[in-house]
């Protein structure tokens, strides 16, 4: 009886009838595609993207250049000269972060002792030219600058979890 | 329709006495340019045809998918397959070292020039066909069986390994297919006893609209048909041939640019050529589908033949994509067994047992006597 049951079956097509019910079905629902960039995915405050140098809130700039970030850096992507600043503090010279060599990890901003380099939510920023994705340090300062606020409300998300 | 034409032409080239010279050079070559205007007004539809089935099928899988297809090109991504035409284009054409350059141009045209020149006997409406030939059914057949030379030659030609025995895969499985396409009309010029397309279509005209079509006595050989069309038009779920994550291209590898738009033309061409087929076969044609019902018959008689065929014909592609969206591929062991084991044997049983219908009194769907 089973054998009589299957073979009207598969003459009938009854399981390529049932499948294409299923993608029939699914043509109607509702899509799931998210319409970049009118609609964007939900970001995490964590969310590793493009660097900044932090300043104090006095104006002062955060980092001091004990280069822990370049010797945590697996990528070898930061570099560091550093020099006597006129009151007697060490300040950065020349810190720049190639972009390019990055892979955004993370370490930096875990390694840095003043919290000077983190990574902003920004994922939308471009080069148009072969050295556009190398961040020196007036650019970083700039971004740092630009998104302080931000990156305040971030931190301040992430504290109770660090 | 052409005499009223010509008399149009010939009282307008009156009207400017001097043109009477330049309508005497005309004349005699008139059937040849009417011919040529014809055959414009099916290929340029067709052309437009192709580029938006490509468009349909993107979308339409897309939304099976659960997502969407172009969106962003032109609004709705309309103008996407204008765009890729234009890429396809731009593309440079390579051909391979030591290829036999006249058979590597030739293929692709002998593949496209077929899938094209079917088009001629196919009616669109009662009277409006090309070329309305007494054995159209043959043509269509021979036309077809042509088309896989140019598989075979694209293979030869490429000078590669993969492409030929794609080529040979290709071929086999499109020629193992006409077989049961072939049995399959049997049976529908068994049901209205001649091989023109017209008559065909006229043969299944009654008072009973959609249930004088063929789909409903001959209904095996409908899904056959359909079945042997995807089969053999190399589409999914048939599609090993151009696999595009298997084999890459098949038979088409070696083409780049306009050489493989060309072949990419020519397989959206028989897509819409087995739907025209399979709506005139055995949907009706350009019949109404409520002719002769009570109340909708009349309500539905105003609407012009060739809008009907476009519907069907619409129908038959949304299923050729809809069977793209669901099914796996097969295997080409698979392929060659439902041809050869499953679908010959089907089809042979079907013609004897419609040969027996059609000699007792149950049988209904007799042609009527034009």
């Amino acid at each position: 009886m089973q054998k009589i049951t299957h073979l009207i079956k598969s003459f009938m097509l009854w399981e390529l009838l049932k499948g294409m019910a299923v993608t029939g079905r699914y043509m109607f629902a509702r899509n799931i595609t998210v319409h970049f960039p009118e609609e964007k995915t939900p970001q995490s405050f964590r969310f590793r993207g493009l660097h900044a140098q932090r300043r104090y809130a006095n104006g002062e700039e955060r980092c001091i250049g004990c280069k822990l970030c370049e010797a945590v850096c697996p990528a070898l992507a930061i570099k560091i000269e550093t020099e006597e600043r006129a009151d007697g503090t060490r300040r950065t010279t020349l810190y720049d972060i190639d972009l390019v060599k990055c892979i955004f990890c993370g370490f930096c901003e875990e390694a840095c002792p003043v919290d000077a380099i983190v990574e902003t939510r920004i994922l939308e920023y471009h080069g148009e030219s072969r050295g556009d994705l190398y961040y020196t340090k007036e650019m970083l300062l700039a971004v740092g600058d630009k998104y302080e606020a931000q990156i305040a409300k971030d931190r301040a998300a992430d504290a109770p979890y660090r | 329709m052409e005499a009223q034409l010509l008399h149009f032409f010939q009282w307008f080239w009156d009207l400017f006495g001097l043109w009477n010279v330049v309508w005497s050079f005309v004349q005699p070559v008139w059937p040849l340019i009417w011919t040529l205007i014809k055959i414009v007004v099916i290929v340029a539809p067709l052309m437009i045809g192709v580029a938006y089935l490509t468009y349909a099928e993107r979308k339409i899988l897309a939304y099976m998918q659960v997502r969407v297809g172009p969106n962003r090109v032109g609004p709705y991504g309309l103008l996407q397959p204008i765009v890729d035409g234009v890429k396809l284009l731009f593309k440079e054409i390579i051909v391979p070292i030591r290829a036999n350059k006249f058979l590597f141009v030739l293929a692709p045209a002998l593949v496209f020039a077929t899938a094209l020149a079917a088009w001629a006997v196919v009616p669109f409406s009662d009277g409006m066909v090309l070329a309305n030939l007494n054995a159209g059914l043959l043509f269509i057949l021979a036309m077809t069986s042509v088309g896989v030379y140019g598989v075979i030659i694209a293979g030869w030609s490429s000078n590669s390994k993969y492409a030929f025995l794609g080529a040979m895969r290709a071929a086999a499985q499109m020629v193992s297919y006409e077989l049961p396409m072939g049995f399959a009309l049997v049976c529908v010029l068994l049901a209205a006893q001649s091989m023109n397309l017209t008559d065909i279509v006229l043969g299944q005209q009654s008072n009973a609209g959609m249930f004088g079509w063929y789909f409903i006595p001959l209904f095996p050989m409908f899904v056959v048909y359909f079945i042997a069309g995807v089969a053999e038009t190399n589409r999914a779920p048939f599609d090993m041939a151009e696999g595009e994550s298997e084999i890459v291209a098949g038979f088409h590898v070696e083409y780049s640019g306009m050489g493989f738009a060309i072949f990419f033309l020519a397989e959206y061409a028989n897509m819409i050529l087995i739907a025209a087929l399979t709506s005139l076969f055995f949907l009706g044609g350009w019949l109404n589908p409520f002719h002769g019902w009570p109340l909708l018959g009349a309500m539905s008689d105003f609407v012009p033949g060739l809008v009907w065929l476009l519907g069907k014909m619409f129908f038959v592609l949304f299923m050729f994509l809809w069977f793209r969206a669901t099914f796996p591929r097969y295997r080409y062991d698979q392929v060659m067994r439902l041809g050869w084991k499953i679908l010959i044997p089907l089809t042979l049983v079907w013609v004897v047992i419609i040969a027996a219908w059609m000699q007792t009194p149950y049988w209904l769907w007799s042609p009527e006597p034009r």
